[in-house]
């Protein structure tokens, strides 16, 4: 903030007096659009979608929501496919129950993680990260659990409850939207919540947070794990919705990925890393078929991201004029 | 040089003995002693580089001092961490404008009451739960005049009520000592009176150790002035004694004292 200042100026748009519904409106048809969508989209492309949707959701909870970048939620995304697709073929467990163990070992790994990351800012941070998880990059291509560069093959999806079969391609994909609306609506309470109020002051003005007696890393090390368990919750539903779990999941261009959606469709928004995700995820598809790099084209789509929109495109819109008419405010 | 105050002083909230702090090589502050006293307020003056704002950062532990020791409310903080003394009841303030300035001016001062409220770590309340706050902020916030801006965001307030945000801020957590690092830099000569009639009110019931430049306002409210040349104290007392200390008159080359 500057020294001297006069009074800023308020927002000078006004929100639209129907705004909150026609928001509501938009929200409900974004959600029937979901629900239908398998009857008119490839159902595996779209499962895919919503894991990586989630993935990228789990990761603005730090970036956007903490102001932490990290480089090694890979290890997250793919530890979690690894446990939850051992736990379900080797061990016979349930979907649920191995997908809540690829959750908590996340959630475990996030611990050890930050704990040892958190005290570190920016740069540091990341790089500290990104050496982490290139650390559990190397552990699961030497532990035999995972069969190193084969990876495990041929998960069974299984019976959710023991009721309802997984096989099935149109149960699969109501699994993985309930799932993934679930992980939608917990990082929502989470952002929307006494400790994201905290959160968002540290993020606004860290030493004023630590002044006013709040102990600033163990809130930071919170969110961490937060987002490290819903990245988990992600990488276990892309175990179950591929079938495999390999190396590829843990390595750090996955960690690359993953900031490169949330930043294309605009860090601390709800809804910027869920468009994020569809874009990349839409391009990678439609570019694998064809003789195009898909890599060169999405790091192209980026570059034009940064220098066009640096809000990201959920972003820009929410601060454009018709944005802030309906009442979005992007958080940054 | 006179020790520290009189007999009949409150009793001491906050003391520093020997006190320094080394920069790579270069000594910052060094052979501090500073008794704060209840209810008094106390001024640390000195001129640009004397080492305010480090002696600051010494006593809430945002810096770790090189020698010395620091008690607060009898209890030995040289090494403790600067969230656990705020939350022994030291509380500061920034010499920049230190509010969360993209919340409200009511959330900002509901920030700090969530804390001892016990409402900081539920990630699963909705932040409805922190409505029973609103009660116990609108009260600071009308204590100290902002009552008018309660939902505007912090960042559109004018710099003077960005300050006087800040001290209802710390004033939500209701501490023992309040160390304010120049409340009243920067500010017009209206919001210097007001911020001086708050600072007054607030200590009546704690201990205020202030940063200031503005010597008009020390002569007016200090009880105690201690001043601080190259890192060193060279003058202490009331206003009156320190400002005929022919050093203190050297170190500010006669312009002001």
């Amino acid at each position: 903030m500057a020294g001297k200042s006069e009074p800023i100026p308020t927002d000078t748009v006004a929100v639209h007096p129907q705004a909150r519904s026609i928001r509501l409106v938009l929200g409900l048809a974004m959600l029937a659009a979901l629900f239908i969508a398998p009857q008119f989209l490839y159902p595996i492309f779209l499962m895919k979608l919503l894991a990586f949707a989630l993935f990228a959701s789990a990761f603005n909870l730090l970036l956007g929501y903490t102001g932490l970048l990290s480089f090694g939620h890979a290890a997250f995304f793919g530890g979690a496919a690894y446990f939850t697709a051992h736990a379900v073929k080797e061990w016979g467990w349930s979907p649920e129950a191995g997908i809540l163990l690829g959750v908590l070992g996340a959630a475990a790994l996030g611990l050890v993680m930050g704990a040892i990351a958190i005290r570190r800012q920016g740069i540091y941070f990341a790089m500290i990260t990104l050496a982490l998880s290139q650390m559990f990059f190397f552990f699961c291509l030497q532990a035999p659990f995972t069969h190193g560069e084969d990876g495990i093959q041929s998960v069974p999806r299984g019976h959710l409850f023991g009721l309802v079969d997984l096989n099935d391609t149109m149960n699969m994909y109501y699994f993985v939207l309930g799932v993934f609306l679930i992980g939608l609506l917990v990082i929502w309470r989470f952002v929307n919540s006494p400790f994201g109020m905290i959160l968002k002051s540290i993020r606004e003005n860290e030493q004023r947070a630590i002044s006013l007696g709040y102990s600033v890393s163990r809130y930071k090390l919170g969110a961490f794990v937060m987002s490290a368990a819903l990245a988990g919750l992600a990488g276990g539903l892309k175990a179950l919705i591929f079938q495999f779990a390999t190396l590829t999941d843990v390595a750090w261009q996955m960690s690359g990925e993953v900031i490169l959606m949330t930043l294309l469709g605009g860090i601390g928004t709800l809804l910027g890393p869920i468009v994020g995700a569809g874009l990349v995820v839409s391009l990678q598809n439609y570019l694998a078929t064809s003789d195009f790099p898909v890599t060169i084209i999405t790091g192209l789509v980026f570059m034009v991201c940064v220098l066009l929109f640096r809000r990201g495109l959920v972003g820009e819109f929410f601060a454009s004029g018709l944005g802030r008419k309906l009442g979005f405010r992007a958080d940054k | 040089m006179a020790g520290p105050a009189a007999t009949a002083e409150p009793r001491v909230v906050l003391s520093a003995r020997g006190l320094g702090k080394d920069f790579a090589g270069f000594t910052a502050v060094n052979g501090v002693d500073l008794d704060v006293h209840h209810a008094r307020i106390h001024a640390l003056i000195g001129p640009n580089g004397a080492g305010k704002t480090t002696v600051f950062n010494l006593l809430t532990k945002f810096l770790q001092p090189t020698r010395g020791q620091i008690t607060l409310l009898g209890q030995d903080i040289t090494r403790t961490p600067p969230d656990k003394v705020a939350r022994m009841g030291l509380v500061r303030s920034f010499q920049i404008s230190a509010v969360f300035p993209h919340l409200s001016v009511r959330e900002n001062v509901k920030v700090a009451l969530q804390r001892p409220a016990g409402l900081a770590t539920q990630f699963w309340l909705p932040l409805s739960s922190l409505d029973r706050l609103d009660a116990r902020a609108d009260e600071l916030i009308e204590q100290l005049g902002l009552a008018r801006w309660r939902d505007h965001r912090a960042a559109d307030l004018s710099y003077g009520r960005k300050r006087v945000l800040e001290i209802a801020t710390t004033l939500a957590l209701e501490p023992e000592v309040l160390l304010l690092d120049e409340p009243m830099a920067g500010m017009g000569q209206e919001d210097v009176q007001m911020v001086a009639e708050i600072i007054r009110n607030v200590a009546t019931e704690r201990a205020v150790l202030m940063v200031e430049h503005n010597l008009n306002v020390v002569a007016d409210i200090c009880d105690h002035v201690t001043v601080l040349q190259r890192g060193e104290i060279i003058a202490r007392g009331d206003y009156a004694t320190v400002s005929n200390d022919p050093r203190v008159r050297t170190a500010y080359m006669g312009s002001e004292a």
